[in-house]
């Protein structure tokens, strides 16, 4: 399961190694924005240890929210190019042997490439 | 064996023709032979679906009361030309929205009204004695125009070179976006699907010929803009009425920080007449062969980093210099697809005659680049060559008092040598000289990714530069790497007005 982390104090503080000491969970950083006043990133942490790592971060000082899920396509507007298969550093696009795009949300990281590169605007990140 | 147009036609209406899509062709050839399969086949149906820059329709909106002599006109905001006498109007696929800058465009325009959505109309006068009105606004859908006729000046492109970017900055281009470093190659096409690929001496293809436009039947006016035949390069200008098309194959796009274009579904017939016809109908994917070029270079001339097959495209990834590169397409394989068999449908239901071009189309056309009667500006004749530097090495106080000295907001930092290893701003210091017992060096706090021109560089392209990376001023090198001047924003600023879009 994925979880968004913001923190606000100037990533002097190394709390996703703190969390990580705290509760013995393995948490796997998949993208990190940190600039000088606060910094947020995506982790994933296995399913039945979500909630401990989610309150170990809190009482760190950190905003921690679920992520559900990754990118979203429109159907409807979506016209099966494959502009963005080349461009998502997840590989989430692919074609089926109909040459129709398939998605495969698990592994988006919600860099948000794809939004701007679909000619369509059928690409949507939410969380 | 030849077979007639006329036969072709008479098996059509008896429902016994023979009719595949370009994409098995090949499968059929190889399984039959060439006298074979043109014996089987009489009809070869091709397909594309992409990108289309250059479409758009001829409006005609009748006469209001009073009437006008409409000479500015805007549809949703996109302006239409109205140089059309009074009440008609072309409205171009890549007109921007005056309102919604590239979120909206001409495209968009023309989707709305394939989709039955009311358009808001919107028109302007000076007035005669003959059209008293000076000004009109209505809404409209399609069913109230008299015509709505798309004529598109270039379409369906034979092949097109691919792209990808060896420089070190993301680019958003027509060919979408470009990873840097030659993250990606970005192509567009049918390939084996595409019509002209399947007719490339233009024996069947030309004027008259009817084809599937966006839906509609339509049909070939002639030769396209930019037709370039003679290299493989051909484009056909093409017409249909859009009140019979359909959004499954007319669809507005936008790509980011180009603008809006109209991604177009055409496909064309092709009787099989003779073996010359089966014979080119066979082309595959691994025989259409396109350069990949570097977008990384801003010029007409993009190098040509090497040749590569669609069929390599299409397989997902290429080798580049040892590497596998990612691929991908802009246009719809998926959609040609479906632009070739609805095509075959409406044959099957023999709902279409076909016919051999009244005017062939010129196999021998070359597209010439543009005259220009007038330079361009270069970068050596508005840059600053009065321009101060530090070394590396020095200490941030000294880089300081520098900066105070010649009222410069930045310093290009030059190594031992003299070459150009990183730029320090009035920001950069400032942040350092708050910690002077850290002792800092220039080193630590220039930025080393330096963004360059160079004197002969024409400066809409360094004007670009300093848009993309949202800077302020570029330093100049020279072929060894040294930094000879800075170019100043506020320098470009008073040269280049007509830049739009960035207010
Ligand atoms: S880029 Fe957009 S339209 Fe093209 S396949 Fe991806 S989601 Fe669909
Ligand atoms: S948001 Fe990023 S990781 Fe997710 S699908 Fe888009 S490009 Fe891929």
């Amino acid at each position: 399961m994925k979880l968004l982390v913001t923190f606000y104090d100037k990533g002097t503080n190394p709390i996703i190694a703190k969390a990580v000491m705290d509760t013995g969970v393995l948490i796997n950083v998949e993208r990190a924005v940190i600039n000088s006043s606060e910094g947020e990133a995506l982790v994933d942490v296995p399913d039945d240890a979500c909630h401990i790592v989610g309150e170990a971060l809190k009482r760190l000082g950190a905003d921690v929210r679920i992520v559900e899920n990754g990118v979203s396509r429109d159907l409807n507007r979506c016209v099966s190019c494959g502009a963005c298969i080349s461009i998502c550093p997840k590989e989430v696009f692919s074609f089926d042997d109909d040459w129709m795009i398939v998605t495969d949300e698990k592994k988006c990281i919600l860099c948000g490439r794809c939004v701007l590169a679909c000619p369509h605007q059928a690409l949507t990140i939410s969380y | 064996m030849h077979k007639s147009i006329d036969l072709i036609n008479q098996r059509l209406q008896d429902g016994t023709a023979k009719i595949v899509t370009a994409d098995q062709m090949p499968a059929i050839v190889e399984e039959l032979g060439e006298e074979g399969a043109l014996a089987e086949v009489d009809v070869v149906t091709t397909g594309t679906f992409g990108a289309m820059c250059s479409s758009g329709g001829f409006l005609n909106f009748g006469h209001a009361e009073p009437p006008i002599k409409m000479e500015r006109i805007w549809l949703n905001d996109v302006e239409g030309y109205g140089g059309l006498a009074a009440v008609d109007t072309y409205i171009g696929a890549t007109m921007q929205s005056e309102t919604r800058g590239e979120r909206y465009g001409g495209a968009h325009v023309i989707e709305d009204f394939i989709n039955k959505r009311p358009v808001e109309l919107r028109a302007q006068s000076k007035g005669s004695d003959c059209y008293p009105r000076r000004s009109i606004t209505t809404e409209l859908t399609i069913d109230d125009l008299n015509q709505a006729i798309m004529v598109n000046p270039r379409n369906a492109y034979q092949r097109y070179d691919a792209a990808t970017n060896t420089s070190n900055t993301l680019l958003y281009t027509y060919m979408g976006t470009l990873l840097p470093n030659t993250g990606n190659i970005s192509y567009s096409g049918a390939g084996t699907l595409n019509p002209i690929c399947n007719d490339p001496n233009f024996r069947l293809i030309g004027s008259g010929v009817p084809l599937f436009l966006g839906g509609a039947q339509g049909m070939v006016v002639g030769e396209g803009t930019q037709h370039s035949s003679s290299s493989g390069f051909g484009t056909l200008m093409t017409t249909g009425d859009m009140k019979d098309m359909s959004s499954d194959f007319i669809r507005a796009a936008i790509m980011h920080r180009y603008g809006p274009t109209l991604y177009v579904g055409i496909g064309i017939p092709l009787p099989v007449l003779d073996i010359d016809v089966v014979r080119a109908t066979a082309v595959r994917d691994e025989d259409i062969m396109i350069s990949i070029r570097d977008y990384g270079v801003p010029s007409r001339n993009r190098p040509a980093v090497r040749k590569v097959s669609y069929a390599e495209l299409k397989s997902g990834s290429v080798e580049l210099n040892g590497e596998e590169i990612r691929t991908s397409s802009l246009s719809s394989y998926r959609n040609a697809l479906a632009v070739a068999r609805k095509l075959k449908d409406w044959l099957d239901q023999g709902q279409m005659t076909l016919s051999l071009p009244t005017r062939y189309i010129d196999t021998a056309r070359i597209s010439r680049p543009m005259r220009e009667t007038k330079r361009v500006t270069l970068v050596s004749e508005i840059m600053d060559t009065r321009v101060i530097m530090v070394k590396e090495d020095e200490e941030i106080q000294l880089a300081a008092k520098k900066l105070l000295k010649g009222e410069a907001n930045h310093l290009p930092v030059q190594n031992n040598e003299g070459c150009l290893v990183g730029i320090v701003t009035t920001f950069d210091i400032s942040k350092a000289v708050v910690h002077p017992e850290r002792k800092l060096k220039v080193k630590d706090v220039m930025t080393r990714n330096v963004i360059t021109t160079e004197a002969n560089e024409p400066i809409d392209i360094a004007a670009q530069k300093l848009e993309h990376h949202h800077i302020s001023a570029l330093p100049v090198v020279d072929a060894k790497g040294c930094c000879i001047a800075l170019l100043h924003a506020s320098d470009l600023g008073r040269l280049i007005t007509s830049h739009g879009g960035n207010q």
